[in-house]
């Protein structure tokens, strides 16, 4: 059969949001793929430039739909550092809480949705009701099932109650065995084995080489993880440890995903019993002083890094906002060739991408383009036909 | 027997086309059911299946640029036509009476239409989506095909005829063929799951890769049909795996008043082929989508070869039990 181009998205039933993949085949191996990116190019971070501290926070929350507390979080801890501020500890251990159970709400649905892309829609089904369980301990916490608007510059907005941390204590039990149940079904069941593992392999080296981060890199065995590399909140006063994998293909993200999902329950409990009394919150000053600070956090996904300039007015003059799945899409372009046709849902889906985080504007600069001299001196890579990323340049 | 209002009633009325559509909405409904419940949801009402039909049948037709709108309406049509007719010879209440020498190569062969219609929808379709479906649909068949057949076989060469209404006879006097041929009848099962593209063999239409496969740019009426004949080809596919390796409708005794033997033949046909959906519906729940590659590799290594053995083990007992 000659090459044929496959379009994927950027209406595609496999995608849950505009991304358009054309995917030159051989048959049912492919040859390589090109990205489009940016269909919903939001510009948010031009808009919180117009925006005073406590307005760009709910606005940064709406970055993702999934790690929304992440993308809040991680710009309060910038801005905090930024103006000096000492947060309470019980604030922090209430962020921590809400931290781990959006990594845990995020895996559990990853791994339906992984489970849905083999067509093993059983897994499907159970994963997202268990997630609903995660769904109203965020809720009964925090009065929001997706963006819960907890944090503030200076703490969070609301306090656990003691009926509250009984509520979510007491779900914890059934999470944790059913936790246990996937790890089995995940080690047992014949036809999710044959189609995740040896599917999109990628050696620690590829993964350090193509900054792979978070889960996706964790599986090629790069033993890196922001939470213990560079604490934040309360995860240096919680027992937990970095989970993962020497497979290094979609077998090995499922394991490593399912593996923090244990430790998350692990930290929820440990955090809830041992929540200390105090504030939650601090007063923060209306401006910040002129600076610039590059605030990490490893939100479900990967590694999320938010850059900060402040010029000592009530805004930001710069933020900007590096969402782990931005790392991991040229992982993904390399572990796709080769590959079976059929594996390409299931191999985009195991870096858990979240598009609408990744658009970026693209500005082509007509007068300085790449070509293929400009590469060669700058030692970028090219493969024999001259194609980068299998788009000539 | 030969009465020809007798045998018009049978192919339009009981237990021709009217029970046929019936029961396969209500096996539709059924299937449904249970993979929901199994995953724990609530599931559909019992008319969902014949609500969607009629619904999908006032819907607009929508006919592809540059496509051939009479083939394909008349795709769909023949398709269905195909495993309406090859459900006159299963046997239900009894014998067939439009039984004759031979009838299960028809049944066979007509329950393979679908799936050549399939591939041809696609390939008419100008759709890269449908084109790569139809392509995998006929792959899949020559993979499934061979295996289904051989496993198809050994009831006929142990009952020694290739009539369904005979085979079903011959387990009246001996036992069922499942107690002689349960690698055939595991084989039988694996081979009706992909011949209905059902989980873990839905790679024609596997909706995360390639949308709806063939069926992507059926409308209407069309697609109407075409779910028809899917429901329909489960029927005829269990009331088919009942007859030749279950005894199908009949008891090993007779009972005294004539219509009796009909009532029971009729319940132990419903039994049967309930069971078997029971099996197909859990295998669809407990598996997920195979890859082409991998499914050959299975299909040919492991799947042909037990229907092969099978085949071996079934002359071996003929010989025995013929000779002395």
């Amino acid at each position: 059969m000659p090459e044929v181009v496959i379009p994927i998205g950027p209406h595609h039933p496999a995608l849950k949001e505009p991304v358009n993949f054309r995917i030159i085949a051989d048959g049912e191996k492919i040859v390589r793929l090109e990205l489009d990116l940016s269909y919903n190019h939001r510009g948010i971070e031009k808009a919180a430039e117009q925006r005073n501290f406590i307005r760009v926070l709910p606005l940064l929350e709406r970055v993702c739909g999934i790690c929304s507390h992440s993308h809040a979080t991680v710009f309060a801890k910038g801005i905090e550092e930024i103006m000096g501020l000492e947060i309470s500890p019980r604030a922090q251990y209430i962020r921590t809480i809400i931290a781990e159970l959006e990594r845990m709400h995020s895996h559990l649905l990853w791994l339906g949705v992984a489970a849905h892309e083999i067509g093993f829609n059983t897994l499907f089904m159970w994963t997202w009701r268990d997630r609903e369980a995660v769904q109203d301990t965020l809720e009964e916490m925090s009065g929001n099932r997706v963006h819960y608007g907890i944090n503030e510059i200076g703490g969070v907005r609301c306090d656990l109650t003691p009926a509250q941390i009984e509520t979510a204590l007491a779900r914890l039990p059934d999470l944790e065995e059913r936790i246990k149940k996937y790890v089995d079904m995940v080690n047992s069941e014949e036809t999710l084995l044959i189609r995740f593992r040896g599917v999109g392999m990628m050696s620690k080296e590829e993964a350090l080489k193509y900054g792979a981060v978070g889960p996706t890199a964790r599986a090629s065995g790069v033993d890196y993880d922001v939470r213990r590399d560079d604490p934040y909140l309360a995860y240096a006063e919680v027992p937990w440890k970095v989970i993962t994998d020497t497979r290094g293909d979609v077998y090995g993200r499922t394991r490593v995903r399912i593996g923090e999902l244990w430790e998350s329950t692990q930290i929820v409990r440990s955090c809830l019993e041992n929540i200390p009394a105090g504030p939650i919150r601090v007063d923060a000053p209306k401006n910040a002083p002129k600076g610039e600070i590059l605030s990490r956090y490893e939100a479900p996904r990967g590694e999320l890094a938010h850059f900060i300039r402040t010029n000592g007015t009530d805004r930001v003059e710069r933020v900007d906002i590096r969402s782990p799945t931005l790392a991991n899409w040229t992982s993904v372009a390399m572990c796709l060739v080769n590959q079976n046709l059929a594996d390409i849902p299931v191999i985009i889906a195991a870096i858990d991408p979240c598009l609408s985080c990744t658009c970026r504007m693209v500005v082509i600069n007509q007068k300085n383009r790449m070509n293929v001299t400009y590469m060669k001196n700058k030692g970028i890579a090219l493969d024999p036909g001259g194609r980068l990323n299998g788009r000539r340049p | 027997m030969t009465d020809p209002v007798y045998i018009l009633l049978y192919i339009f009325l009981f237990p021709g086309f009217f029970f046929l559509f019936a029961y396969a909405f209500f096996l539709s409904y059924l299937d449904r059911k249970i993979a929901a419940r199994m995953q724990q949801r609530i599931g559909p009402p019992i008319f969902q299946p014949f609500a969607d039909f009629i619904k999908m049948l006032g819907k607009e037709v929508i006919n592809p640029h540059g496509v051939d709108w009479r083939v394909f309406d008349a795709i769909p049509l023949i398709a269905l036509a195909a495993v309406m007719t090859a459900f006159l010879y299963v046997p239900v209440t009894g014998a067939s009476p439009l039984a004759f020498p031979g009838d299960l190569v028809v049944v066979l062969y007509l329950m393979a239409l679908p799936t050549i219609a399939l591939f041809l929808l696609g390939w008419l379709s100008r759709n890269v989506f449908s084109a790569m479906g139809g392509v995998r649909a006929v792959t899949q068949l020559f993979i499934y095909e061979v295996p289904f057949f051989l496993a198809l076989l050994t009831p006929a060469i142990m009952a020694g005829s290739w009539s369904i209404s005979e085979i079903v006879r011959w387990q009246q006097h001996n036992l069922w063929l499942v107690f002689f041929q349960p690698i055939g009848f595991i084989v039988a099962i694996v081979g009706l799951q992909a011949k209905l593209e059902r989980t873990p063999f839905d790679i024609p239409e596997a909706e995360t890769e390639i949308v709806a496969g063939p069926w992507t740019e059926l409308t209407g009426r069309r697609l109407a049909l075409m779910h028809l004949t899917t429901e329909v080809s489960l029927v005829v596919g269990s009331a088919l795996m009942a007859a030749l390796f279950l005894g199908g409708p009949i008891l090993p005794w007779t009972l005294s008043p004539q219509w009796l033997n009909g009532a029971v033949g009729f319940c132990l046909f419903l039994a049967k082929t309930l069971a078997i959906l029971f099996v197909l519906s859990s295998i669809t729940v407990a598996t997920g989508r195979l890859r082409i590659d991998q499914l050959n590799d299975i299909g040919w290594k492991y799947i042909a070869s037990a229907a092969l053995v099978q085949v071996g083990i079934v002359l071996v007992i003929n010989f025995l039990w013929v000779t002395p």
